[in-house]
């Protein structure tokens, strides 16, 4: 059984069909791309998933379970964690606590045990921080992490939203164009990183307009145009597809 | 391209310095505790007890506050509400049952937490400034329901309240123990996993939510311990003055509590501290200024709202527990 799964899925604001008709799935430890031009519906199929938007229409499970109705943070609940396409960090607290908020679901603390600190408290606090090092460490983060988020360059604010979401320890990570604005050297190593997060066993949902970066990553692509499916496959099957080549360069263009 | 193998490359990963450690919430904590605590040997007159007290319970009201406004971000425009709702529970049960205030407290606490879960419950869906003109309303809804239920007595109030205890000073130091406590109780639950979701939603919403805290929930939880802190000053206020009216929960309360919380720096306990210790002593200080009291405090308001934006003692990013 496939890790995610969507089915026909269809998204409309109002009279606009931003998503029409798009199905695929993703396994275990799987990577694949949604690949398309601006305004395809890559985002907003995203925030389906996510529980963002509702969507008009179709179905979304995750190991069986129908996501659409629940809250984000539920989803986020059953494993599944995010990045923004326009960085969303917490700006004003420090790198450590933007990643300690990836420990908020799994870290057990009561109000009393905050209040009283006691060794529930101190334990959890502790162990919070540790894994918030641990990821920061595992991205490669070497800035200063007790300086504000917003302070930081930014290919390592991209770095600290993906560590973010690790350490939420999800099955599923959305990535949504981890390599928009980073320099040359800078997607080598994003490169890099999203192979380790996929040898930890996570599958990764990839949204990104870098080629290079998508037809060396990705085990499968999904091509979405004006919010139609129009490819899903190898990279190597969808780069020669000619409905994908006409949607990318035009219809005059050759192979 | 870095390898598979990984090394542990921690970076300046280094927590602040001791000397900056020095200048946090502990030893500050600990020297606000003993200014209070000595202030009677310097002047124990009945006036300054009474300035010095009210001072700590506007102090409490500020660190309620603060958990709502200054934390969780949440603009809240009639946080005396809850003042008042601790302050009449208390009143109306002390007075009519005959019962000694202390044992007031818990039906204190419970019906705080029953008004903070109504009036959050409905206005916390909304954002920003509809928040704020809501929370606006309630303030004065509850205000005027006092000025017209009979059990709260109207316009006049409750009289004969019980003091808790007939010494000035001993009230005083019971004042500044139980303020001391709810000020520690909030700066440990700011420093929680509570208290950092407080701050997650404040920054942002939709990334908290995406994180998997439960916005709705954890905003609620700040609403209702604010209501609880600002009920529990609410009994300190009817132990202190005896008597309560609804001209002592005028939206003027919920803005000069606000201007504590800003004024010293929102989302910092040392800082909501010093802003409301400002707020309360200084019109005191300006007395012999007459009517232009008020002239005065105004500008200096409004000259450290300019020298300094961030407040008297910001927080900072650097939040290390």
């Amino acid at each position: 059984m496939s890790l995610l799964s969507v089915e026909d899925l269809r998204l409309s604001f109002g009279g606009l069909l931003a998503i029409d008709g798009l199905t695929f799935s993703v396994g275990e430890a799987e990577i694949v791309s949604v690949i398309g031009p601006n305004g395809a519906g890559k985002t907003s199929a995203f925030n389906c998933v996510t529980g963002f938007y509702r969507p008009t229409s179709g179905r979304i499970t995750l190991r069986g379970k129908d996501l659409p109705g629940l809250r984000p943070s539920a989803i986020a609940g059953l494993g599944v964690a995010r990045t923004f396409q326009n960085l969303r960090l917490f700006g004003e607290l420090s790198v450590l606590d933007n990643v300690r908020a990836g420990s908020h679901l799994w870290l057990k603390q009561s109000v009393f045990d905050a209040l009283l600190h006691t060794p529930r408290y101190r334990r959890s606090e502790r162990e919070c921080t540790e894994q918030a090092h641990h990821w920061l460490d595992f991205v490669g983060l070497s800035g200063d992490r007790y300086s504000e988020a917003r302070n930081l360059p930014y290919g390592e604010q991209r770095l600290t939203e993906i560590a973010r979401a690790l350490a939420r320890r999800p099955d599923l990570l959305l990535l949504d164009e981890p390599a928009a604005g980073l320099n040359h050297g800078e997607k080598a190593e994003m490169l890099d990183l999203i192979r380790r997060i996929q040898a930890l066993g996570v599958a990764i949902v990839l949204i990104e307009h870098d080629m290079g970066l998508v037809m060396e990553v990705s085990e499968r692509v999904v091509v979405l145009n004006f919010g139609k499916e129009i490819a899903d496959g190898r990279p190597e099957d969808v780069r020669r597809n000619p409905a994908v080549i006409e949607a990318y360069l035009g219809s005059d263009a050759h192979a | 391209m870095t390898g598979t193998t990984k090394v542990r490359r921690v970076g300046n990963a280094k927590p602040p310095t001791r000397a900056s450690k020095l200048l946090q919430n502990r030893w500050a904590g600990i020297a606000g505790l003993l200014i209070a605590l000595l202030a009677p040997f310097v002047n124990a007159s009945g006036y300054a007890l009474s300035v010095m007290t009210s001072a700590a319970i506007f102090v409490m009201l500020a660190a309620g506050l603060n958990i709502v406004v200054g934390y969780c971000g949440l603009l809240d425009l009639g946080y005396v509400a809850f003042f008042a709702v601790g302050a009449y529970t208390s009143g109306v049960l002390s007075t009519r049952l005959d019962l000694p205030l202390l044992v007031t407290v818990p039906a204190v606490i419970v019906v705080t937490v029953i008004a903070g879960i109504i009036i959050g419950a409905p206005t916390l869906r909304l954002r920003s400034d509809y928040l704020a003109i809501v929370t606006l309303g309630f303030g004065e809804i509850i205000r005027i329901t006092a000025n017209n239920l009979d059990v709260t007595g109207g316009p006049s109030g409750i009289y004969g309240i019980p003091h808790l205890t007939d010494s000035p000073v001993v009230f005083y130091y019971v004042t500044v123990v139980v303020v001391s406590l709810a000020v520690l109780g909030a700066a440990r639950l700011g420093r929680s996993r509570l208290g950092r979701a407080w701050r997650f939603v404040r920054e942002d919403e939709d990334a908290a939510e995406a994180m998997g805290v439960h916005t709705y929930r954890v905003k609620l939880a700040a609403y209702i311990a604010g209501a609880v802190w600002g009920g529990l000053a609410g009994v300190l206020f009817a132990a202190q003055l005896s008597a309560i009216s609804p001209t002592s929960f005028t939206f003027l309360q919920s803005a000069l509590v606000l201007m504590a919380v800003v004024l010293g720096g929102m989302g910092s306990i040392p800082g909501v501290v010093i802003g409301a210790v400002v707020i309360s002593i200084l019109p005191e200080i300006l007395r012999d200024l007459a009517d232009y009291r008020f002239f005065i405090f105004g500008v200096l308001l409004i000259a450290v709202m300019i020298l300094r934006p961030q407040g008297l003692w910001p927080a900072r990013s650097k939040e290390v527990s």
